[in-house]
């Protein structure tokens, strides 16, 4: 009895620690928390998951420093689970700001790089980057997808691809 | 009239154990076979030579291998998708690699600039066979790190070098993901470094130094050898946990081993269908490296 409660106490602590330990390659998360898991981290983009953004805007490079990466919190597609080149609402030292998620940790199809870590460009509302450059590579695939989701009179995509350094 | 009838019994009884092996039975059939090929051989003709399968062909060419599980097994499909292999190996060199060695692949990828794009990465991975062969390739690019997945026998793909031909201490390098950068991160112009013909592949017996924990999965019930530093990070109780799932007797177990292998008399009749073939190709290839190698000095002088 005492361990089936148990474990019914540890799977309901997973789901709510799921989210927290999606990046935590890059955060180093506080540890007490991480010592709780008893499955593997969801790599999934859901809401509230962690992110780590790559370019150089100074809001993203502040987060990132003062070691509070942004959160997803909303995923603008009709899944909820975020993929290579979605837009997704992130929570960021107490805004709000839109970002195309360019690296994710989550298996993908065969010949498209996997990432370690769930990285994330920050745009604003027409679609431009808010940094100058973005410092790690980018998958190739994300020069088709986003001019796909380009669409004439609305946001232009296409200027995140201007600002990478690097393609793999 | 009781000895005819015994000595009848005897006969018939044999022929039926006979047929019953033939049918039914595995392994007396193998045997069966394989007394059975060099007698046809012989009455084919005596002049054309056995075909000797050396024996690092399996692990040179592990996909050749069907998978081992039972239901999946189909003779007629590992055929066919054999003869696919060999179809594919006569367009393209896939050359020997092992887990541990560091490759460079070109495939062709519609949404790059030049349609072409190449990744090196160390192999960490080798699953899967047939025509479903696949490897997984990581590298650390710009201190990021990535996997690629590819398939051996993809068609996109346009060109497999081995840069540096060795092995490593695991089977799988998948802790190279929770080890420090450093030890997954190669150069990408690397160039490819020769081995001597006929040397052994040498093993690489580097140890690997981890993060601290958390880590992706626990490495430390997995007995490692290319591991250095895992001591360092476990307390007692994963100590104690880590022990307890051991199986240690499962290294005596042989019906699990039969159950996890392709016997050694299978495994010869699928090299000598594909030895003859696989055997040109490699002599081809090889002669076609001397000669680039003997045009090179023309071209600098």
């Amino acid at each position: 009895m005492a361990q089936l409660l148990l474990r019914n106490l540890t799977r309901a602590g997973n789901a709510a620690l799921i989210t927290k330990g999606t990046s935590s390659s890059i955060t180093g998360a506080e540890p007490g928390s991480r010592q709780l898991h008893t499955t593997q981290a969801c790599c999934e983009i859901r809401k509230l998951a962690r992110l780590r953004v790559v370019d150089n805007s100074d809001l993203g490079k502040r987060a990132m420093a003062e070691g509070r990466p942004p959160r997803c919190i909303h995923v603008y597609n009709k899944r909820g689970v975020g993929l290579i080149g979605d837009k997704v609402l992130v929570a960021i030292k107490g805004q709000m700001k839109k970002g195309i998620l360019v690296g994710l940790k989550q298996k993908q199809r065969i010949k498209q790089p996997q990432f370690d870590s769930n990285n994330l460009v920050l745009i604003d509302d027409n679609g431009s980057p808010l940094g100058t450059r973005i410092h790690v590579p980018i998958p190739t695939v994300l020069r088709t997808i986003l001019k796909e989701k380009t669409l004439a009179k609305g946001a232009d995509y296409t200027k995140v691809l201007a600002i990478a350094s690097r393609y793999v | 009239m009781n000895i005819n009838v015994r000595i009848l019994t005897k006969s018939v009884a044999q022929q039926y154990a006979f047929k019953r092996i033939v049918t039914f039975s595995t392994k007396p059939t193998q045997q069966a076979a394989a007394a059975a090929v060099p007698q046809q051989q012989e009455v084919t003709g005596p002049t054309v030579r056995k075909p000797i399968v050396p024996a690092h062909y399996r692990f040179v060419y592990p996909e050749f291998l069907p998978d081992p599980k039972v239901e999946w097994r189909n003779a007629v499909r590992e055929k066919l998708e054999r003869l696919d292999m060999l179809d594919r190996r006569r367009q393209i060199e896939l050359p020997e690699f092992y887990v541990g060695s560091i490759l460079a692949v070109t495939s062709s990828d519609p949404h790059a600039a030049g349609k072409t794009s190449r990744f090196v990465g160390i192999c960490i991975h080798r699953e899967r066979c047939g025509l479903r062969a696949r490897f997984i390739l990581r590298n650390v690019i710009d201190h990021q790190g990535i996997e690629v997945v590819y398939e051996l026998y993809d068609p996109t793909i346009q060109k497999v070098e081995v840069l540096r031909l060795e092995k490593r201490l695991d089977d799988s390098l998948f802790y190279l993901r929770d080890a420090l950068p450093e030890f997954s991160t190669f150069d990408e112009n690397m160039e490819a470094e020769p081995l001597e013909e006929g040397a052994p592949v040498p093993i690489n017996d580097i140890k690997v130094v981890l993060r601290p924990r958390p880590w992706l999965e626990r490495w430390e019930r997995q007995n490692l050898l290319g591991v250095a530093n895992i001591e360092q990070y476990i307390k007692d109780k994963h100590r104690k946990s880590a022990e307890k799932v051991q199986k240690p007797w499962e290294k005596y177990d042989l019906m699990k081993q039969y159950r996890a292998t392709i016997p050694e008399e299978e495994q010869k009749e699928i090299f000598a269908e594909v030895h003859t073939e696989l055997h040109t190709l490699e002599l081809q290839r090889k002669r076609n490296k001397r000669k680039r190698t003997f045009v090179k000095p023309k071209h600098l002088a």
